[in-house]
């Protein structure tokens, strides 16, 4: 199997709040892993350390055979990474914005027109490609953020809330997307939507409170529901999970 | 360099796709001109040179430099959108370096847009061309120093005021350096040698140098050196929030 991301142990500490107390998360190719907590529980702080934003207490993370500490720029160079909230700068134009995207990623040229053009189509961007981003739907503004992640077709996606905000279609359309990629690709994305990782993951993750609560299937983290639940299995599991340490404390 | 001119001309685009740019060149020109022909006498002293402009430049920086370097890192950490540029297969330094280039480089325009005043006076009389290109090479220096202070005070915050407020007053302090108001602070207790190397930090005592006509290399590098020392800490800054 290509493992085409692997962090181990990761931890990170924000003042009297531990926000990550190691977590591994490793995804090899053709895997979509679906990252799920409650809010708070370290998803965009570990995502965060995956991408080299934030530099973690301890641990390691490799991305395409190259360690993130030692050689940042080519474990960089391989992640496309769609931050939370999808930043942009607001009064850029969308053609303006991924051009720059793909050209300060190394391309240039027919090959970068080549590129701009397939993620203006897999995202469905061209009617708002002369608009600047501030005047863009949510949306719209999301799969903005899409296309810049995909741009320099990365071997390593991590998305964090790649659906927040789209309508149902455009929901359809990009877990359609992510569910292509991914047999090419090793990804990871976050959300709050458990049929989201029915529909698009081959693997969930699951962490509550910095540390990893689950990982396995989407069929295994639903068999862990008990038989006599018929309804929203999986969102019994996940409150299982992720609020039994709560009361214990 | 590839990634520092990609990123200096976004970064230099981004001033013009909002009214920032025509704003700050229009004030910049008028409070130039008011300056030099109200206060400064231009035309009154009946002298062919450019003194009564240039001495304005260093008051005219205080305030507006730091309105432009306000901007460089607080408002991409306010965006978030430091998140993409940090995550981009980039080096701090180039990132640090594209955007300070970007800003003198606007300074540098605005500059330029200044050279009528310099055609009129060669137009009216026989300036000494050698003394206005010096003072010239020395208010964009100057003006480069200040955009270092200030894109390292930008990066420490996320709000844009503070880094101005803060920015204005790191500037004065080092515009005033050798003054007596901050020498003789010192004199009472500090030694001799420690006294003099803070007055010859004083931005305002280099330019003036150099507005004299004198191109010394230690001015132009003084001001080369004090964008080198203030970058090195905006990426040390940068580099440390990461790990914070």
């Amino acid at each position: 199997m290509d493992t085409f991301l692997e962090a181990r142990g990761l931890k990170k500490r924000f003042g009297a709040i531990e926000a990550v107390a190691g977590v591994d998360l490793v995804v090899a190719r053709g895997e979509v892993v679906g990252f799920l907590g409650p809010n708070g529980a370290g998803k965009t702080t570990t995502m965060r350390m995956v991408t080299g934003f934030l530099e973690p207490d301890a641990g390691t993370v490799r991305v395409h055979g190259h360690d993130l500490a030692a050689d940042p720029l080519h474990a960089k160079a391989a992640i496309g990474y769609l931050p939370e909230g999808a930043p942009v700068w607001p009064d850029m134009r969308v053609r303006d914005f991924l051009r720059f995207v793909a050209e300060i990623r190394g391309l240039c040229g027919a090959e970068r027109d080549e590129r701009l053009e397939e993620v203006v189509h897999l995202v469905h961007l061209k009617p708002v490609l002369g608009q600047t981003l501030e005047t863009l739907s949510k949306g719209f503004r999301r799969r903005v953020g899409l296309a810049q992640a995909l741009v320099h077709d990365p071997p390593v996606l991590i998305l964090d809330e790649p659906t927040d905000g789209l309508d149902p279609n455009q929901k359809f359309e990009v877990r359609e997307l992510i569910r292509r990629m991914g047999e090419e690709k090793a990804i990871v994305l976050s959300t709050h939507i458990l049929e989201e990782v029915e529909a698009v993951c081959t693997r969930a993750v699951i962490v509550n409170r910095g540390r990893v609560v689950f990982d396995g299937t989407p069929a295994e983290l639903e068999a862990k529901a008990p038989a006599d639940v018929t309804r929203n299995r999986l969102d019994h599991v996940f409150r299982q999970l992720t609020t039994s340490e709560v009361e214990a404390a | 360099m590839r990634a520092v001119r990609i990123l200096a001309r976004r970064e230099f685009a981004a001033y013009f796709a909002t009214p920032l740019a025509a704003v700050f060149l229009v004030i910049f020109l008028f409070l130039a001109g008011l300056f030099t022909f109200e206060f400064g006498g231009l035309f009154e002293r009946g002298q062919a040179d450019l003194r009564p402009f240039f001495q304005f430049h260093p008051w005219l920086y205080l305030f507006l430099v730091p309105a432009i370097a306000m901007r460089l890192w607080a408002e991409e950490r306010r965006l978030g959108t430091i998140e993409l540029l940090m995550t981009l297969p980039v080096r701090l330094r180039d990132l640090v370096l594209g955007k300070f280039l970007a800003a003198w480089a606007f300074c540098g325009l605005a500059l330029l847009c200044t050279t009528p005043i310099w055609a009129t006076v060669a137009w009216l009389g026989d300036p000494d061309h050698g003394v206005i290109v010096a003072s010239y090479l020395g208010s964009f220096l100057m003006a480069g120093a200040f955009l270092a202070i200030g894109s390292f005070v930008s990066a420490l915050t996320k709000n844009q005021v503070i880094a101005f407020i803060v920015g204005v007053l790191v500037c004065f302090v080092f515009l005033f350096l050798g003054y007596p108001v901050f020498l003789d602070f010192l004199s009472g207790w500090a030694p001799r040698f420690l006294v003099e190397t803070v007055a010859s930090w004083s931005f305002l005592t280099h330019f003036q140098a150099l507005s004299r006509g004198v191109l010394d290399l230690r001015d132009v590098l003084f001001f080369l050196s004090t964008i080198v020392v203030f970058l090195a800490m905006n990426g040390l800054v940068i580099d440390w929030k990461k790990a914070a």
